[in-house]
């Protein structure tokens, strides 16, 4: 196993609610509040992992599970994604639909979980959150699709990890196009305004908040990193795009950490800055995210 | 003037903050009191209180008494009418303004109206003058629900315990997917008994029951008191003293109008709104603070005048703050007018037509964002708001946008109120002494204010010896919760908070 592996899975493992801190700092800063120490989410999930559960009696095992395939899920598709332009720890062909399938699988036993307490409220929830995903899942796939095409690599590794800017085959502004729409698919995954409040205490409104409302202890702890990892991916994904060049083993990791920083910045001001959708109107976001990727295609044919 | 002579001249006519004794007030059949509620809701007329009591002599029988007040020629009239008996036809059929008041009727005094479509408790009190210690209640929130049937429809019921720190009240939507077709509200858990904990007084604490009957419309709610009580003893209030009422109620209506744009906005998630308007809704609150020691106005309006005045020092004060606060809230809130996806939220959420909100009868920034032009400030005066006039703010569409708009313009022009009272203060009074007002004996008081809410309704009935037989609170909650259930039709579930901020109603306010 190489160095960069264990970079990989270390930066996997630490760095995400750092990200969600940072998140929450620079809304705080637009708030004009000093907010939560940017280590907070480290804190709390120490803490969680420290509580007891509270289940209630009208669950099943599905109730557990959610968190549980969700997070593990989650895990095991970090180790496809590069990070700055590293091969990931796991790379072969056709890993790409594995990713996607692996968040499915964990967004399935999520629903499943919220459907599973028989509230009104977290049935809602899950009802918005499989819309929306079935929404989401043509930008990623089309995405995939002109990256496929141009990099001529039926891998994640392949797609992402070269130096695309050097590469004769990949037009810039297919690029361009496809780290526009997956950074909106980054907000609608990972439940962020416009798309939804992670900060809302209004159960009616709420899409993946809602879901995970009866879970506490050691299970929220799960869903919360599960969720910040789940962050840390699209990030990648959007970041390989957005920086699409190579600098050196070494200074490409300190690139990527960056970018991540700045992301998780750029998150946050939009947050800072923007209303949240009315629920009508959110396919018409992803609509257009999708549509985005599907002229990236069309460009990626043309090569 | 036209000659048309006035329908209502069998009516008593008064003007609001005056009392009258009780044989002066007409007795009519309880056919003709109906009669004349269709044909005043025909002239838009609306209902300010309509109650059933009993009144010493009566050989306990039950009498009813309307307040209806006629905004376009700054009168109230009222009439009364004896109930033979515990049957009586409804009126709700031929005038829906009255359905909520005549299902307090019936839990009140058991009073059933035979044809009213809904004869539900209101707040699941056991009756008004029974004895608590034989007298069960009944069960909260247990009562039939509308309910619609059919493939895919469900019931989605939310509270009485809710996620946020509110007060309790139970809402059941009847939804198709997000579509919500139908939305009733259950409320009583805030009962508390202040109508029947004033029977028999006033005595020393009641201007502290009263104060918190809505605790965010401390000061609407005891300047009412003062002014019927006022009335009833036909006490000379000093002109200061209505000088500090009136700048009390403004800062009053700042806090909570600034407190609710930046709820607004942190419904919809927008941040900056939100997180600005929270602090400046406390400047607000000190500013009450520094009037009276209290942040919301506790104990400063009492009978016969207020117990704080403004000296000069303190008036320099109250408007350089003031004159701060409003470059504050003024940045604050024009972001929401200039953010697009803020806009897109409130434009035509939760719209409600000016045919509805004058059949429900809705008071305050709600029926106002309809396009409804009265004001009790301006309509029916009281106070300082006789000797200096104040604009009525009105917005169309009836949606959220409408009625936080409503809300903004009554910052700007209750800060410049406050403002010009601020610097035509009258001499500074004496306190009132603290000794008990006599009231009238048999007479009855009926005292309006336009509170940050909307109209706030106190009618004093006292008895032979001058004690309070009766005293009727109306909060504008009270007429405008049936708005925020007509303006859900037809709404997405998801929009059903930003709506219910938009209207911001009390629940122990109808609670009582």
């Amino acid at each position: 196993m190489s160095v960069h592996s264990v970079l990989h899975v270390l930066i996997v493992l630490v760095l995400p609610p750092l990200l969600l801190g940072i998140v929450n700092k620079t809304k705080a800063a637009f708030a004009g509040r000093k907010g939560p120490p940017v280590l907070q989410l480290y804190w709390d999930l120490a803490k969680l992992m420290r509580k007891g559960m509270v289940i209630s009696s009208a669950t099943t095992a599905m109730f557990l599970a959610g968190p549980v395939v969700s997070l593990t899920g989650v895990l095991i598709a970090a180790l496809l994604v590069p990070l700055g332009h590293h091969p990931a720890v796991i790379a072969f062909p056709g890993d790409m639909i594995l990713f996607a399938y692996l968040l499915a699988l964990g967004r399935f036993f999520t629903t499943s979980a919220a459907l599973d307490t028989g509230s009104p409220f977290e049935g809602m929830g899950a009802s918005r959150e499989v819309t929306f995903a079935w929404l989401a899942e043509p930008a990623m796939f089309l995405g995939f699709v002109a990256l496929a095409r141009m990099t001529h690599s039926l891998s994640l590794s392949g797609m992402l990890a070269g130096d695309l800017a050097a590469s004769p085959q990949v037009g810039l502004g297919s690029i361009v196009l496809i780290a526009v729409a997956w950074f909106i698919v980054l907000l609608a995954e990972n439940c962020r305004i416009p798309f939804d409040d992670p900060n809302t205490h209004l159960e009616l409104t709420m899409i993946h908040e809602v879901m995970v409302l009866d879970h506490s202890g050691p299970a929220l702890g799960a869903i919360l990193y599960g969720a910040a990892v789940k962050f840390l991916l699209f990030a990648a994904l959007v970041i390989d795009l957005a920086l699409p060049f190579t600098a050196g083993p070494w200074i490409d990791w300190l690139l990527f950490v960056l970018a991540a920083v700045l992301l998780a910045v750029v998150v946050g001001v939009v947050e800072s800055t923007m209303a949240r959708l009315r629920l009508v109107h959110v396919p018409k976001l992803l609509v257009s995210a999708s549509l985005l990727t599907a002229f990236s295609v069309v460009f990626a044919l043309d090569r | 003037m036209t000659t048309r002579s006035d329908p209502f001249a069998a009516l008593l006519a008064i003007r609001n903050g005056d009392a009258v004794p009780w044989s002066r007030i007409p007795e009519l059949s309880v056919a003709a009191l109906h009669d004349v509620f269709v044909a005043a809701t025909d002239a838009e007329l609306r209902i300010a209180a309509f109650f059933a009591l009993r009144r010493g002599g009566d050989a306990g029988a039950l009498r009813m008494l309307a307040v209806l007040a006629d905004d376009a020629h700054s009168r109230l009239l009222l009439a009364g009418a004896h109930c033979p008996s515990l049957e009586v036809d409804s009126v709700t059929p031929r005038c829906p303004q009255a359905q909520l008041f005549e299902r307090e009727m019936h839990e009140q005094f058991g009073l059933t109206p035979a044809g009213h479509p809904w004869l539900k408790p209101v707040r699941f009190a056991r009756p008004l003058h029974a004895d608590p210690k034989t007298a069960a209640s009944p069960s909260i929130g247990v009562a039939d629900f509308y309910r619609l049937g059919g493939e895919g429809v469900h019931e989605v019921a939310v509270g009485p315990v809710h996620a946020g720190v509110i007060e309790p009240g139970h809402f059941r939507f009847q939804c198709h997917g997000e579509h919500v077709f139908h939305l009733e509200i259950s409320l009583g858990y805030q009962h508390r008994g202040v109508e029947e904990a004033l029977l028999g007084g006033p005595s020393r604490g009641s201007i502290r029951q009263i104060e918190t009957i809505a605790g965010d419309t401390s000061i609407g709610h005891a300047t009412a008191y003062c002014h019927a009580l006022e009335a009833l003893a036909g006490r000379h209030v000093p002109a200061h003293a209505h000088v500090v009422r009136a700048i009390a109620l403004e800062l009053e209506r700042l806090a909570n109008h600034c407190g609710d744009l930046g709820a607004l906005a942190g419904d919809v998630g927008f941040l900056p709104t939100s997180a600005y308007c929270g602090r400046i809704r406390g400047d607000f609150l000190n500013l009450s603070a520094l009037l009276c020691g209290n942040r919301f106005g506790r104990s400063l309006v009492v009978p016969g005048g207020t117990r704080f005045g403004i000296d000069a020092a303190m008036a320099a004060e109250l408007r350089s703050r003031l004159e701060t606060a409003r470059a504050d809230v003024t940045s604050a809130v024009e972001l929401l007018w200039t953010t697009p996806s803020v806009l897109a939220r409130f434009e035509n959420t939760g719209a409600l037509s000016s045919e509805i909100a004058t059949v429900l009868g809705l008071v305050g920034p709600a029926a106002r964002a309809c396009g409804e032009e009265f004001d009790v400030r301006a309509d029916h005066p009281s106070g300082a708001f006789r000797f200096l006039q104040l604009p009525i703010a009105t917005a169309q569409g009836g949606d959220v946008h409408a009625r936080a708009f409503v809300r903004w313009l009554e910052i700007q022009r209750s800060i410049a109120y406050a403002q010009e009272l601020l610097s035509v203060l009258p001499a500074p009074a004496p306190a009132p002494s603290r000794e008990a007002l006599v009231l009238a004996a048999d007479h009855v008081a009926v005292a309006l204010v336009e509170g940050w809410r909307g109209e706030i309704c106190h009618v004093a009935s006292t008895d032979h010896s001058g004690r309070l037989d009766r005293y009727k609170v109306v909060d504008p909650s009270f007429h405008n919760w049936a708005g925020l259930a007509m303006a859900l039709r037809g709404q997405e579930i998801s929009d059903f908070p930003l709506c219910n901020k938009s209207f911001n109603l009390s629940y122990c306010g109808h609670d009582l």
